[in-house]
């Protein structure tokens, strides 16, 4: 093997591992990202079904409900235009509250509940996820405090 | 008064900065001495300043002085001195401040310890860090400035947010600095052996110390960011993968590399050009998590308050030095090339090796961290990309490099001949086999290949770190400071590994609903919940929960989470309360009320936790046994002697 052919089979052979190794990283990558959603898109059909996501918006006021001593728990989401019911199992962050901002990840049932597996809320009493505020953008705002 | 006298000395500080960047610069490049001469006076005029214009800041948050603004946003009369202090950094405009007071402490450092390196050299570093600190005070001065009265004077301050009025986080951030900005040293040091069209290996070897210095404190300060975030956030995780938390993580990665490239380059004058590189990136990723953290354009727990114009401004400061050091290497590096050559089988190749795996651990964080922003830019949907990636990809280049770290500690430089401990290691990595399967069915009951793999590495980095150090010290040996700090670092690796394959893969997290006198069971504890009652801070509110935990009927600890109510902002905040032991966490943290006296409960059993960070303190303090070699302090003395003989001498 002459050195010329050696040299071009090494680059060759780095090229193939370059080539293999990001195409897994963006598979991955792909795999687990998750796709922001606010409620009026999920309203009209836009989240897919039967793959998790993550919907944001404002806790309705009034909405919180539980059933006295059970750890699940049900409130709706909206963006004053269209809203959305969410169920949730678990210890809630400390900043989740009805009239506050929250994002929730998890899939649609087929009755079109979103079922969380995780809530986040806002940080700060001053601090909004940026996506939440975007959504938020623009709606009248009624029942913000 | 005070404001305005700290608002002065700040621009005063901005105007020396800009003395020493150009005198250093100017000065070096036309040889003039008179000019070079004024540089050190500048950057011990400008630490004065800086330092004057924080402690203006200080006094005015210790005094209450609700007449400036970022005072009566971030502190409270109710607040306690200790929080008010650190209240100082405690938002953007303070911490932007603290940024520059460290940036000024590492400049004044390096102007006093630096006394025997080359005149042009020193100026010119000294004129880079100047060119840094004053790009960030101008930024301070023009987009945050922390002095700004608030007219009328507020009645009372707005307190500090819940979540930082706790010690781990009040001094988190000056040690999180200290590291991220230490590596403006190297990138000076970077920055002037290109002007300056030299580099050999007496530059690497004052380059060295510097560096494992700012790495010390990125690794503890990291380390410190993790331990708050598992106690006080309140979720009882270590590492969540949050972008602000890579932004720190990924300098750290390449300041990894770089020390161990600066080694090579320091023994053997090899990997120059990389080296170089490598410095750069360590700081433009310091200063790309700036800009993560400052610019609120991600979704994190660490975010401050969104402000276009800070975004902007930050991302021109980072174009202009990423760009212009990239541009300097790009005309500069082709000529600092270096000739010798080593073998596959040497450490040079294990050292290259743990570079590529490093940067590309980096670069695969620095993917995930970016995507969302690119996915918005490019009008794709809004997404986030979760830690579940991260975890995946993150172990592509971490196994190797775990297994390498092992014999590569016992390879000899140029050629490695491992014959004699070829043996010994096999032989070492069949007994950590054993004993990992052993510590994983005898202690947790079951295996998981992620524990067998992450226990036996760890045991098998142990042993062969320390199989050096105790064998020397057997045979009497003289045993360097730098061999034996190296070996530190590496236990702290095993340790911390042990840590992280322990706790992820016999965690448990249980959230159940208690009332008064039930009770749940949780990794072999009972979990007793008493009762409920009311405690008061100095400016805060709180439920109190009483949780006593058994074991087989025997009492091992009583629990007190708390629920706070800060008065001031009257959000609630879950103090959860947790035992520490060697071999294990046992972690309550109250939830909500349920109805009818039931409360949510989160409890978790947390196997091994503490070595994660045990480890991290071990890598620290390796680091610091390192830095503190001999040939760190004689190079100075013997600076006079030509640089590379110098070098060839204790190669």
């Amino acid at each position: 093997m002459t050195p010329r052919r050696k040299r071009m089979l090494v680059v060759l052979g780095v090229l193939a591992g370059v080539g293999i190794a990001s195409v897994l990283v963006f598979r991955a990558l792909s795999e687990n990202m998750m796709l922001f959603y606010d409620p009026s898109q999920v309203v009209a059909g836009d989240a897919p079904r039967g793959r998790p996501f993550r919907i944001g918006g404002m806790v309705t006021k009034g909405s919180v409900t539980r059933d006295t001593g059970s750890l699940e728990i049900r409130f709706v989401v909206t963006d004053f235009k269209h809203s959305v019911p969410v169920t949730y199992t678990g210890v809630l962050p400390d900043l989740f509250g009805e009239g506050k901002g929250v994002v929730a990840h998890g899939r649609l049932t087929p009755n079109g509940a979103f079922a969380a597996d995780e809530v986040l809320a806002k940080h700060d009493e001053k601090y909004m996820p940026p996506e939440v505020a975007k959504s938020l953008k623009g709606a009248p705002p009624q029942g913000s405090t | 008064m005070i404001p305005e006298l700290g608002h002065l000395a700040l621009i005063l500080a901005l105007c020396l900065a800009a003395a020493q960047s150009v005198f250093g610069l100017a000065g070096a490049f036309w040889r003039r001495a008179e000019w070079m001469a004024v540089v050190r006076p500048a950057v011990a005029g400008q630490f004065v300043f800086v330092a004057l214009a924080f402690g203006c800041l200080t006094a005015a948050f210790l005094g209450n002085d609700f007449s400036v603004n970022y005072v009566a946003l971030n502190s409270n009369s109710a607040l306690p001195a200790f929080y008010r202090v650190a209240a100082v950094w405690g938002a953007h405009e303070g911490s932007l401040l603290l940024w520059i007071l460290v940036l000024a402490t590492w400049s004044l450092a390096v102007a006093a310890l630096s006394r025997s390196l080359p005149d042009t050299f020193i100026a010119r570093v000294l004129g880079v860090l100047g060119l840094i600190s004053a790009g960030f005070m101008t930024f301070t001065l023009a987009t945050s400035n922390p002095f700004t009265r608030l007219m009328p004077p507020a009645m009372d301050g707005n307190d500090l947010n819940p979540l930082l009025q706790d010690f781990a986080l009040a001094v988190h951030p000056p040690i999180l600095y200290t590291g991220y900005v230490g590596f403006a040293v190297a990138f000076a040091f970077a920055c002037a052996a290109m002007l300056e069209g030299r580099l050999d290996q007496s530059w690497a070897r004052w380059t060295r110390p510097w560096t494992i210095g700012a790495w010390i404190f990125l690794t503890i300060g990291i380390a410190l960011g993790s331990w708050w975030a598992y106690y006080e956030l309140g979720w009882g995780g270590w590492w969540f993968w949050d972008p602000v938390e890579n932004a720190s993580f990924m300098p750290w990665l390449a300041g990894t590399a770089l020390i161990h490239s600066l080694a090579v380059t320091e023994k053997r004058g090899l990997f120059r050009g990389w080296t170089l590189l490598l410095a750069i990136f360590a700081f433009s990723l310091s200063l790309l998590g700036t800009f993560l953290v400052r610019s609120g354009v991600l979704i994190s727990v660490h975010a401050f308050a969104t402000d276009p114009a800070r975004g902007v401004f930050v991302l021109t400061f980072l174009t202009l030095c990423i760009g212009g050091a990239l541009t300097l290497y790009a005309w500069r590096a082709p000529k600092l090339g270096s000739t010798a050559g080593f073998e596959l089988w040497s450490r040079e190749s294990f050292l290259l090796f743990n570079n590529i795996l490093l940067v590309i651990a980096a670069a695969l964080i620095l993917l995930g961290t970016l995507y969302p922003l690119f996915m918005d830019g490019l009008g794709l949907g809004k997404i986030s990309v979760g830690p579940p990636y991260f975890r995946a990809v993150f172990l592509v280049p971490m196994l190797p490099l775990l297994a390498l770290v092992g014999i590569g500690m016992h390879a000899s430089w140029k050629r490695a001949r491992l014959g004699d401990v070829k043996r010994p290691l096999l032989l070492a990595l069949l007994v950590a086999l054993v004993f990992a399967l052993g510590i994983s069915l005898w202690a947790f009951g079951r295996t998981t290949t992620l524990a067998l793999v992450g226990l036996t590495a760890g045991l098998w980095i142990i042993y062969s770190s320390l199989r050096d150090p105790i064998s020397r010290l057997r045979k009497r040996q003289s045993l360097s400071a730098a061999v034996l700090g190296m070996s530190i670092a590496h236990f702290g690796v095993g340790v911390f590994t042990i840590g992280v394959a322990g706790v992820e893969a016999y965690k448990i997290e249980k959230d159940v609903a208690l009332k008064p006198g039930q009770s749940a069971k949780v990794g072999g504890y009972d979990f007793a919940f008493r009762g409920l009652r009311n405690v008061d801070g100095p400016n805060y509110s709180a439920i109190e929960g009483e949780f006593d935990v058994t074991r087989n009927g025997s009492m091992v600890r009583v629990l007190r989470p708390q629920k706070r109510t800060y008065r001031v902002q009257t959000s609630p905040m879950t103090e959860a309360a947790i035992t520490v032991g060697w071999t294990r966490d046992l972690f309550v943290a109250l939830g909500d009320s349920l109805g009818g006296d039931a409360w949510s409960v989160r409890i978790q059993y947390k196997p091994l936790i503490r070595y994660v960070w045990l480890g991290a303190l071990f890598m620290a303090f390796g680091g610091l046994v390192a830095a503190s070699d001999r040939r760190y302090r004689t190079v100075r003395a013997s600076e006079a002697l030509p640089a590379d003989s110098a070098a060839r001498d204790t190669a």
